[in-house]
């Protein structure tokens, strides 16, 4: 009978009874006895020299226990936060890695650069003795945008990186396009900017460090997607402490989007200073300090060109791409706008050459990291927008060209000219299952029955394919990451029969405690309720490069199936002693050992507790105990891939858009939980209609201020701002190189739906000679260039 | 937040005595107050609560318009079915203020006190032939507010009510702030026989009446009547969401838009 709570249900989210009850356990939730309250003094400018902090007036403020700079991190040999990535330029060179600490020595780089630190009994004494800070700063020019950080005039955000280039990259074959293009009979080209974005994950950053100077221990909680890696980069390169002294816990985690992936140095900063002041500290950012220090996402600008036959057919794409990587390098920022964006350029399409460069530069805002999707959304957006392009160019219907360029099925799995094979991916199913859904057929009608009420409709493709299941160790190692990037997972039996599963995946929105405890749940014929999944403890799990670029899944998954497979050799070694028959001789079905042709079984749960309680183990071949562990290093990247279709209505007056239809079909390989899925899914397509039509961080281009630093200014998408979402999956393509199948589908809706949002958008517009417009496609740039063609419109 | 004194008077009497104290500020719904606070923008000694106020509360029907107390919530004025039946202009306007949690605090007086160049009330204000009655005397809504975030009240000055006189014909339209929600731009439109009113809040300082329309649409009652009319761009507002030549543009859009709706 199949589990009810099996792979393939609906189950409704465990973990989701404490959230909803005000039950989650979040970093600032924890109390210590004794604990003190951090609050950092930050830069308000964009680039200054330090020269001097004048800490006593507030040392005396009421409640003050220490006000703490870099200076003293220095003396204390603190060091620099380290970069997990390195990239290395076309010329062979290493790329600039300029230091970057917790607390600002000499230098400020951007507006909420820390300063000082100062630790007081409360958080409001905290706040009224950091104002007291008196830091004086020597204020100089700025960069705030990457095409005036390379203008040639612009001020130099480190010394060591001239031109303010970290680095100047290339990937592909550029002969073979430089050649496709000289036979092109069509070359579409398109200019971009993918905006930069703050990641605004709805729980603040916290961390709360604690010193135990009865054995020299530390204890750091913390917002944190994946605690083991804070762990060994903070340990081993920052702050100097092995790791069986020091504990990093990250516990409920209220949303990440990449930005809790990384290591920041407020969290080197509690946990050195619980020491220092024998106390434990507790920081919790503010949302103005989410905005000002969170790492941002994109900031690309970007020239592609694509070089066709007369049939429209693919021969080359040529791409450039300018990425600001902000200040400092955050922990895996170099590998964004490289392998995880150039590697995604072939799309969809069987485009025989591909040559990009990419230059990433230093300015003086946030760094810029890991945001859902992280690389690959930019690497989409491109494409679908210059495929729009070409579509024009050539004379195509946008699903046409589409059609025309796919890789075939047949052609799985397929090497891109980028350094990816694709295993998987019916990419024209995908559309096929779209074109339906949103009634593509009666689109026509439906832009002449807008027209007739004084509006304009549009209707926008994109196709994505995304890499995921970070990442096969030996490949992510080739291209520069300085750690493989496998999973671990335990899995114990407990004596009665119920079980506790350890992961190194970190769930901070995601599900896991379900979709986990369905697997193990499917696997031994237990009910959900009897499997608990433990995640976020350095001590409690062996290892974890935890959550991101739909890898939980992928890989930690795979890892818990490896566990499980050793958990289920052993308990047919235990039956088979139990049963007095040959190992050889067990069958074993959802969890129960039968001795073959007879009906002499066992269940798990009799294993497990003979596992702990033996008596006549024969001790040579069999040792007690159910409890194995496993780590599962992926043998590729998994690729999710689908087709997203968007309708819009432009309202010409004020320029507004209205998203009246969205569609998105998904191959995400086998689906374990249909209803997290489509949670997953609801939550990307928002976030990217978020970058499509509302968000946008803006800095001034003069003072390097942060002008969009609160919810005033940086919109947001609501609920009323979207439409309700046609999902659907399909299951025919599931991966081919892990156990269970999966391919991941956290980052899916983001990829897809800004490509698709304004594809719409420039369709609606087409009559008034548009080919492009940048996000966010705000009511005032379309209502702009609706009224500048309007004239023209009129004298045709 | 700063440390200050909170104080909750049960009587207008002893609200305005406590609001003598120096650096107190009166407290309405909070919603303006209270992030400023939040973010150590102001110091304030004490805090006077006027929601025990029974004198700052409630509406009535009154010489044949409303009377609202200024400590009205939105979501009240919104809700309202004696605001529905007198005014539905001014119960919709309410209704689209901020979201769910700002117009169950917001109040009416905390509103327009605070005159923020896009809030919405104040073009009711100004459209509706308003007075304002404070614990003073009371103010011509058309004298009411001065400049951006400027109003005529005094340093203390507590408002207590504000009475809206009754239309023929009113509606307000309003281009959101996509971000924040405030007006970028709303108009509201009045018609008190032949007389006219068009109040534009969100594009200027502060909420001003468009003069051509009115005399346009006291001629003709209809949104093409206003066609070819549209205000001045040059001082109007600008920011990252809307130029003041897009704002111009709206206010037309918008003011087409109240008189449709008016009907
Ligand atoms: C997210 C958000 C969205 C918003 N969107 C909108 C919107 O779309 N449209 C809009 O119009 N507004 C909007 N607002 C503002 C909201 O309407 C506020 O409620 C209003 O501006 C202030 O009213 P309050 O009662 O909260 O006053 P408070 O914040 O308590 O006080 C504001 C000021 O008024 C003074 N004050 C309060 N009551 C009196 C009184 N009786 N007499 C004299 N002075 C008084 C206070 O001293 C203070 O200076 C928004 C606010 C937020 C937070």
């Amino acid at each position: 009978m199949a589990n009810p709570n099996g792979i393939g249900a609906s189950v409704r989210r465990r973990e989701d009874q404490r959230f909803l009850t005000g039950r989650g356990n979040y970093t600032d939730d924890f109390k210590r006895l004794n604990m003190t309250h951090a609050v950092h003094v930050r830069s308000p400018y964009a680039h200054a020299r330090i020269l001097g902090i004048d800490a006593s007036g507030a040392l005396a403020m009421p409640g003050v226990v220490a006000v703490l700079t870099g200076a003293d991190m220095e003396a204390d040999k603190v060091g620099s936060l380290p970069c997990g990535w390195q990239i290395h330029s076309k010329d062979g060179s290493p790329m600039k890695e300029p230091p970057h600490y917790p607390l600002a020595r000499d230098r400020v780089r951007y507006v909420g650069d820390a300063v000082a630190v100062v630790i007081a009994e409360t958080r409001e004494q905290a706040r009224d003795a950091a104002e007291a800070v008196v830091v004086d700063y020597e204020e100089l020019p700025a960069a705030a945008t990457s095409t005036r950080a390379i203008d040639g005039s612009a001020p130099l955000v480190h010394d060591d990186a001239p031109g303010n280039v970290c680095y100047d990259w290339h990937l592909g074959d550029k002969a073979a396009v430089d050649a496709a293009f000289a036979q092109a009979t069509h070359v579409a080209t398109i200019d971009l900017v993918n905006q930069r974005l703050v990641p605004n994950a709805m729980e603040p950053r916290a961390a709360l460090g604690e010193y135990d100077p009865s054995n020299g221990e530390y204890t750091l909680t913390t917002t944190s997607q994946n605690p083991h890696v804070t762990r060994l980069l903070m340990g081993a390169f920052v702050l100097g402490i092995p790791e069986h002294k020091l504990r990093v816990v990250a516990p409920d985690v209220g949303g990440g989007f990449g930005s809790k992936i990384f290591h920041y140095g407020e969290e080197a900063v509690v946990t050195w200073a619980a020491r220092k002041v024998g106390r434990p500290v507790k920081w919790t950012a503010d949302r103005s300090e989410s905005f000002l220090t969170d790492a941002h996402g994109r900031d690309h600008v970007s020239h592609a060109e694509m070089a066709m036959d007369a049939d429209g057919n693919f021969l080359a794409l040529r791409v450039s791409t300018l990425a600001n990587l902000g200040a400092y390098l955050s922990t895996f920022a170099p590998s964004i706008p490289t392998y995880l964006y150039a590697t995604l350029l072939a799309g969809q399409y069987k485009t025989p050459a591909i040559y990009a460069e990419v230059k990433a530069v230093f300015t003086h805002t946030a760094p810029v990291d890991a945001y859902r999707g992280a690389g690959r959304p930019e690497a989409c957006y491109l494409i679908e927008r210059l495929v729009d392009v070409a579509a024009g160019v050539v004379g195509l219907d946008k699903t046409e060209i589409r059609r025309r360029n796919f890789v075939p099925a047949e052609a799985m799995p397929y090497q891109t000219p980028v350094a990816l094979q694709y295993d998987t991916g019916d990419f024209a199913k995908n559309l096929d299952i779209a074109l339906p859904l949103v009634d593509y057929d009666g689109f026509r009608q439906r832009r002449a029955d807008s027209r007739a009420r004084g509006k304009l409709r549009g209707i926008g493709f994109a196709t994505y394919i995304e890499a995921c299941g970070i990442a096969p160790s030996n490949v992510a190692g080739a291209l520069g990451a300085r750690a493989g990037l496998y999973e671990c997972a335990e899995v114990r039996f407990h004596p009665t029969g119920s079980v506790t599963v350890f992961t190194g995946a970190h769930s901070h929105g995601q599900g896991h405690e379900t979709t986990f405890a369905q697997i193990v749940a499917e696997r031994f014929g237990i009910p959900i309720e009897n499997v608990e999944i433990v995640h976020g403890d350095t001590n409690k799990i062996p290892f974890g490069m935890g959550t991101y670029g739909s890898r939980s899944l992928a890989v930690g998954g795979s890892a818990l199936v490896k566990a499980m497979d050793k958990v289920e050799r052993k308990a047919k070694k235990i039956a088979a002693h139990m049963l007095e028959a040959a190992e050889t001789d067990i069958e074993v079905k959802d969890g129960r050992f039968t001795v073959a042709g007879t009906d002499k079984s066992l269940g798990i749960g009799d294993i497990a507790l003979q596992a702990y309680v033996p008596h006549n183990f024969p001790l040579d071949e069999l040792e007690p105990g159910l409890d194995e562990q496993a780590f599962y290093d992926p043998k590729n990247f998994t690729y999710p891939n689908g087709c997203h279709v968007c309708e819009v209505e432009i309202d010409p007056d004020t320029g507004v858009t209205t998203i009246v239809n969205f569609a998105a079909v998904d191959d995400f390989g086998r689906v374990i939980n249909p209803l997290i899925v489509e949670g997953q899914v609801h939550g990307g397509l928002v976030q990217g209609i978020g970058q499509a039509l509302f968000e946008n961080c803006v800095y001034d281009e003069e003072s390097g201020q942060l002008v969009t630093g609160s919810y005033m200014d940086y919109c947001m998408p609501r609920a009323d701002d979207v439409p309700s979402f046609t999902v659907r999956y399909h299951e025919d393509q599931p991966c081919t190189h892990n156990p269970l199948g999966v391919k991941g589908c956290g980052e899916a809706g983001t990829i897809g739906a800004a490509a698709a949002v304004i594809n719409a958008v420039v369709d609606a517009l087409s009559d008034y000679g548009v080919t492009h417009m940048d996000m966010p496609a705000t009511p005032e740039k379309v209502w702009r260039v609706i009224r500048e063609a309007t004239p023209a419109m009129a004298a045709e | 937040m700063y440390a200050f004194t909170y104080q909750r008077p049960k009587s207008l009497a002893d609200a305005a005595a406590a609001i003598q104290a120096e650096e107190a500020k009166l407290l309405g719904g909070g919603q303006t107050l209270l992030p400023t606070l939040k973010q150590r923008l102001a110091q304030p000694s004490d805090l006077i609560d006027l929601g025990g106020i029974a004198e700052l509360k409630g509406i009535r029907e009154a010489d044949g318009g409303l009377e609202i107390g200024a400590f009205a919530r939105h979501a009240e004025v919104a809700h309202s079915d004696l605001v529905k039946r007198v005014i539905p202009a001014l119960a919709s306007l309410a209704e689209g203020i901020g979201d769910r949690q700002v117009r169950n605090m917001g109040t009416l007086g905390g509103s327009i006190a605070n005159a923020d160049p896009s809030a919405d009330y104040p073009s009711a204000v100004v459209a509706l032939k308003a007075a304002v009655t404070t614990d003073r005397r009371t103010i011509a809504g058309d004298d009411f507010f001065t400049g951006m975030f400027e109003t005529a009240l005094e340093p203390g000055e507590i408002i207590k009510s504000v009475r809206f006189a009754r239309p023929d014909k009113a509606a307000y339209a309003k281009f959101r702030n996509p971000a924040s929600r405030y007006a970028i731009v709303g108009v509201f439109v009045a018609r008190f026989g032949g007389e006219v009113r068009v109040a534009v809040t969100g594009a200027a300082g502060s909420v001003f009446r468009a003069e051509a329309f009115e005399s346009a649409l006291a001629a003709d009652f209809r949104a093409d009547a206003l066609n070819g009319l549209s205000v001045e761009a040059d001082g109007l507002n600008a920011d990252i969401h809307a130029s003041a030549e897009y704002r111009a543009h709206l206010v037309t859009v918008m003011a087409k838009r109240a008189v449709a709706a008016a009907g």
